[in-house]
């Protein structure tokens, strides 16, 4: 049985090949949206932060700075995801306008 | 339940790399938006089922970051976009640090067997890349906000207080990773890291941005990605991974626009270069009145028009717009053509122009539309310098020289819209202006197309 610093090793370098190839295909017209939404996605650290506050053990301390970085995380998610969406609705080609 | 929620991962991390692969396209781009609210809403259900002591905490952080997130989204205007961006790195780095440190505290009185190798190693480079890129990004917004100098800010021995402030930072974490009981090292280690952030912002320059700036983007990934090791969370680091290759590419996308490195972006200090001509040589330029450059417009059958960030500072993306639909209902073929570093971020001008109402389909990239200049009548340059100046080409001794520039000079007429024949960024002269088919259209952007557009209308009749 691998230990989990070796699964972890195992998802972290396929999940890196799998994002460059991704990456690599958006169109530059889109980089833009791209970065605000993997900002929205890199707030998974969210899931972090919750972990740390419901803790059994959770200090006064550790509640609020997981109290704090929650608030930050969900800042981005929500106005990350929003904005990239408010972004791409721009994104007309003329035969739709005309 | 623990079996639930891992499954509940496995499906949030699937829709991650749906969300990012659907955006390869502007069709179908939205539903990548969608596909990545459905996995964050995920994880955060996912997690809660199984964790959800303290909850009150949980949710109250929750309530308020979506109070402040949504009028962030719907507010903030379209210049400002590299700011948000910048600010919103900021608050991911925020909170990944934050958990890095609070997880360090709540596991530092089990040393012995919680604190093991791997798990300090995965801690102490998620609050170093954490807290370095908050204070990054705080100082690149305060640069975008143009609350602190855009210009690179140096001073004497700065790569070398740099690095040894670095080596310092690196030497602490180490040591709290070998020796996990000493918690008062940490709290230098965190402030060496804070300050190390703002030390390796300062000598950026505002053309550096979107280099920066993706590159920031990349450490708040990796910080994320870190902290699913020290949690052992395997969606974290998936997230985490997907956003730094993300960065990592568009930042290696810059620095091949601009043909530098890494390195020379982040310690070269670009635009503290003196200009390499002597500065009283005056050269003669054509200057026109927006009366001539419309009929110049008119006369053409095709125009290019070659957007940057003094477009931006401008707010002209809608005049640009009305001449646009101006152009085109005269049976005149207009595109625009975008350098890949135009702006303060990665596809800003697509962005701005895209706000305007321009279809996509009109905004081409700079390897597909070089090859038309040389059959274009006229190259409308508006707030764009050092992306055109044939000097990369050619001069040697250029600063800027092999970067990829836009072969406007090689269009039949050339037309720059510009506040006044001050250098550029960079400090570099360019010769574009000097050149005989060049008309200097003296002027702000936005007033600058108003005026034209009055003057099409009387050219028609």
């Amino acid at each position: 049985m691998p230990s989990s610093l070796e699964m972890g090793l195992y998802v972290f370098m396929l999940a890196t090949f799998v994002g460059l190839e991704v990456i690599r295909r958006v169109s530059p017209l889109l980089h833009t949206p791209l970065m605000s939404l993997t900002n929205a996605i890199s707030a998974i650290s969210v899931v972090g932060a919750i972990l740390i506050i419901s803790n059994d053990e959770a200090t006064t301390m550790s509640k609020v700075l997981g109290f704090v970085a929650i608030t930050a995380a969900t800042t981005n998610i929500v106005s990350g995801f929003l904005i990239t969406d408010r972004m791409l609705k721009m994104f007309k080609r003329r035969e739709e306008k005309k | 339940m623990g079996s639930l929620v891992n499954y509940i991962y496995i499906l949030s991390g699937a829709l991650f790399v749906l969300s990012l692969k659907w955006m390869n396209s502007p069709v179908t781009a939205r539903r990548g938006v969608f596909a990545g609210e459905a996995g964050m809403l995920m994880a955060i259900g996912g997690t809660l089922i199984g964790h959800h002591a303290n909850w009150e905490w949980i949710l109250a952080a929750l309530f308020i970051g979506t109070a402040v997130g949504v009028p962030i989204a719907y507010i903030m205007p379209m210049t400002a976009v590299p700011q948000r961006t910048a600010m919103s790195h900021a608050c991911g780095a925020l909170a990944a640090a934050l958990v890095g440190t609070a997880e360090y505290y709540q596991r530092q009185p089990h040393a012995g067997t919680e604190l093991v190798g791997f798990v300090m190693v995965a801690l102490v480079i998620e609050t170093l890349l954490g807290f370095l890129t908050f204070t990054g990004s705080l100082m690149a917004m305060g640069k975008l906000q143009e609350i602190l100098p855009s210009r690179p800010l140096v001073y004497k021995n700065q790569n070398a207080i740099n690095f040894v402030l670095f080596a310092i930072a690196i030497g602490l974490g180490v040591r709290v990773i070998m020796v996990p009981t000493d918690t008062w090292i940490f709290p230098i280690f965190a402030g060496l890291s804070l300050v190390f952030g703002v030390l390796l912002i300062l000598p950026i320059g505002g053309a550096d941005m979107p280099t920066v700036i993706a590159l920031l983007n990349s450490y708040a990934g990796l910080s994320a990605c870190a902290m699913g090791f020290a949690l052992d969370n395997k969606l974290l680091i998936i997230a985490g991974a997907l956003d730094g290759s993300s960065g990592l590419i568009l930042s290696i996308i810059m620095c091949k626009a601009m043909n530098r490195s890494f390195t020379n972006v982040l310690f070269g200090a670009f635009g503290q270069i003196q200009p390499s001509k002597a500065k009283g040589e005056q050269r003669p330029v054509r200057s026109a009145s927006a009366e001539e450059a419309a009929s110049i417009l008119e006369a053409a059958s095709s125009v290019i028009i070659v957007p940057g960030y003094g477009l931006a500072v401008a707010q002209a993306q809608h005049k640009i717009r009305e001449l646009f639909d101006t152009l085109m209902k005269r049976g005149i073929d207009v595109k625009f053509a975008i350098h890949p570093v135009a702006g303060r971020m990665p596809g800003h001008m697509n962005v701005l122009l895209a706000e305007a109402d321009i279809p996509y389909d009109r905004l081409i990239e700079m390897d597909d539309i070089n090859g038309e200049f040389a059959q274009c009548d006229v190259a409308l340059v508006i707030g764009a310098n050092d992306v055109t100046n044939p000097g990369a080409r050619s001069d040697k001794s250029s600063p800027i020289f092999g970067m990829p520039i836009l072969d406007v000079d090689k269009a039949h007429t050339v037309m720059v819209i510009k506040r006044s024949m001050s250098p550029g960024f960079a400090g570099i002269d360019n010769d574009l202006y000097y050149m005989d088919k060049t008309l200097m259209l003296f002027g702000d952007a936005k007033a600058f197309v108003s005026e034209i557009l009055k003057e099409l209308p009387a050219a028609v009749r």
